[in-house]
């Protein structure tokens, strides 16, 4: 019985971080991170600049290679597949970049249309439906559609990369400080919109940001990483994973400071570190 | 920069201390010797540094390379990725192509005269600048206007794209970007490099014709007689064959440093000014590697003709 009770436990995780390690040069940006997520949670991963989220979030999806330890997802290890397998396994995920990384050189329309023109055997006629569906979605009008990226404001790219990254039904979306340089009302229907996607479609997400609001919004669980500078010896990088009432509660110094964004003693650390984040 | 740099850095002023204490073991004025150990110690360290990063980024560059030719020859890119790369060498190079090739032409003949002049060889005029032009300087011009005209633009565009995200993107969205991006621009380069190359040849022909004929009056009889009794097939495929090698590594290089970009402005702007350089530098080896090769083909397939 126990056995079983484990195997469900393992089985319950859709990504599994084991003891991962990134490091750059000679620079080691995350060290020893574990984490599981279950399927349909949505998680807020906090921090500040340069604490590694998302580099954590850019490993699970492949784009960078792990020093050490496993990301697997949904049972299969990434670093083990080839290059096809990995294409094809991206197919289950969205990722929403910060700048949102539309293409220049294409339309609204030809961005959106991307993913289902590179993979799916669509018809131009259910292709241009389901664009102008997405869209919709998160509230833009079909003249939108023949616009270049750079003739929208930020918002609305974010909205774009938003459908673009929603028009394959992934199956775990990655939203990278979905609401940095936003107006509060914009960061809001961005926030909505991220409720509004896992309420349809049961869906998992990561939620990179620094934004408070987002995190106690739209999280069932948070996890807040710190710089590898500012760790006491022998302690893991992530230095809370609970829920919002939690972190709310969370007595460490370090969290208070970043729910209630003081810098308290943080410049003078960061000039005796000489580290500038 | 790399994380055994420091290390390296230890060995070496280990050594060179041990090194200086066998050398001058009662030296006494031990200042001295350490600022010498020191400054040795740097020196040799900074050297290892650069050859051991070199040989990284010439590994990672073949990597590159061999991930470009498997895509390539697994699948066949997209018309719409393809057309918009072979009209931006193909069609919008040609003017400025033909412009220097023409200008070259006539330079070259004004140059060339008042040598043979000298001699009365002014008949010689045509094979001089005909056989100049189609073996060496027809594929190198073009090769260098190629690579300041499409070569910057590719890295500049590359690296903008891997500054903003948008190379992360395609590889999120399960497109391979060396196929998406790196391969057309390739295909562009190696197919339409003949063709620029045979354009700057033929406006260099012309453009030292006319200088020849009209401004210096020489017979086009001898101009044109001495012009193929010099030029040969052989030397035509040779321009082409080295254009082809020269069109490859132009587009390599340029996707390469937009590829590996670092970020900002700054970035952006180094990442074209090197995939000039490097691409002019690696032009004038390949010119001088394959110029010595094809001599020795030559000789050994018409033994007793000259080169």
């Amino acid at each position: 019985m126990m056995i079983e009770q484990l195997l469900d436990q393992e089985q319950e995780s859709i990504v599994d971080v084991e003891k991962l390690s990134v490091t750059f040069g000679s620079q080691e940006v995350l060290q020893d991170i574990t984490l599981r997520i279950p399927p349909g949670q949505t998680l807020a991963l906090l921090g500040e600049s340069g604490c590694g989220k998302t580099v954590l979030m850019k490993s699970i999806i492949g784009l960078v290679k792990p020093t050490k330890g496993k990301i697997e997802f949904d049972g299969g290890d990434i670093n083990r597949l080839n290059e096809r397998q990995l294409s094809r396994m991206r197919l289950r995920f969205g990722f929403i970049f910060q700048n949102a990384a539309l293409f220049d050189s294409m339309t609204i329309g030809q961005n959106v249309a991307f993913p289902l023109r590179q993979h799916g055997r669509f018809s131009d006629n259910q292709i241009r439906e389901m664009v102008l569906s997405r869209l919709s979605e998160v509230g833009l009008p079909d003249s939108v559609v023949f616009k270049k990226p750079a003739e929208l404001s930020g918002g609305m790219r974010k909205r774009v990369g938003l459908a673009r990254a929603l028009i394959m039904n992934p199956e775990l979306i990655m939203y990278d400080e979905p609401t940095t340089g936003l107006d509060p009302i914009m960061s809001d229907v961005i926030n909505e919109l991220i409720l509004r996607t896992r309420s349809r479609n049961p869906v998992t997400s990561i939620v990179v940001t620094h934004d408070m609001h987002t995190a106690r919004k739209v999280a069932d669980r948070i996890v807040m990483l710190i710089p590898r500078q500012r760790l006491d010896p022998g302690e893991n990088q992530i230095i809370f994973d609970g829920s919002v009432k939690e972190l709310e509660n969370c007595r460490d110094r370090r969290v208070q400071q970043f729910v209630n964004g003081e810098a308290g003693e943080r410049l003078m650390e960061m000039r005796s570190n000489g580290h500038d984040q | 920069m790399y994380p055994w740099g420091a290390p390296l850095y230890r060995r070496a002023r280990r050594l060179c201390t041990d090194f200086m204490s066998t050398v001058a073991p009662n030296n006494s004025n031990h200042r001295v010797s350490a600022r010498i150990t020191g400054w040795f110690t740097e020196w040799v360290s900074d050297w290892g540094e650069l050859v051991i990063s070199s040989c990284i980024a010439l590994g990672d560059f073949c990597l590159f390379v061999f991930s470009t030719f498997r895509w390539m020859l697994s699948r066949i890119p997209k018309g719409e990725t393809l057309w918009p790369n072979f009209y931006q060498v193909g069609v919008s190079s040609l003017p400025v192509v033909a412009l220097t090739g023409t200008f070259i032409g006539v330079v070259l003949a004004l140059q060339s005269s008042s040598q043979l002049g000298h001699y009365g060889l002014t008949n010689q005029l045509g094979g001089v600048i005909n056989l100049t032009l189609v073996r060496e300087l027809g594929p190198v011009l073009a090769a260098t206007m190629l690579a300041g005209r499409v070569g910057s633009a590719m890295a500049a565009e590359l690296g903008t794209m891997r500054v903003t995200e948008q190379i992360d993107a395609l590889s999120a969205m399960g497109a391979d970007p060396i196929h998406y991006l790196v391969v057309p621009r390739f295909l562009a380069c190696l197919l339409f490099i003949p063709t620029l190359t045979i354009m700057a040849d033929f406006m260099g022909v012309a453009g030292g014709y006319f200088y020849c004929n009209i401004w210096l009056n020489i017979d086009q009889h001898y101009y044109w007689t001495n012009s193929a009794k010099f030029v040969n097939n052989f030397d035509l495929f040779t321009g082409i064959l080295k254009s082809l090698f020269f069109g490859s590594a132009i587009s390599l290089i340029s996707c390469y440093q937009g590829f590996n970009c670092k970020p900002g402005a700054e970035g952006v702007g180094k990442a074209a000014t090197s995939s000039f350089v490097f691409a002019f530098i690696v032009i004038l080896i390949l010119d001088l590697s394959l110029g010595l090769s094809l001599k020795a083909v030559y000789e050994s397939w018409y033994p007793g003709g000259t080169y």
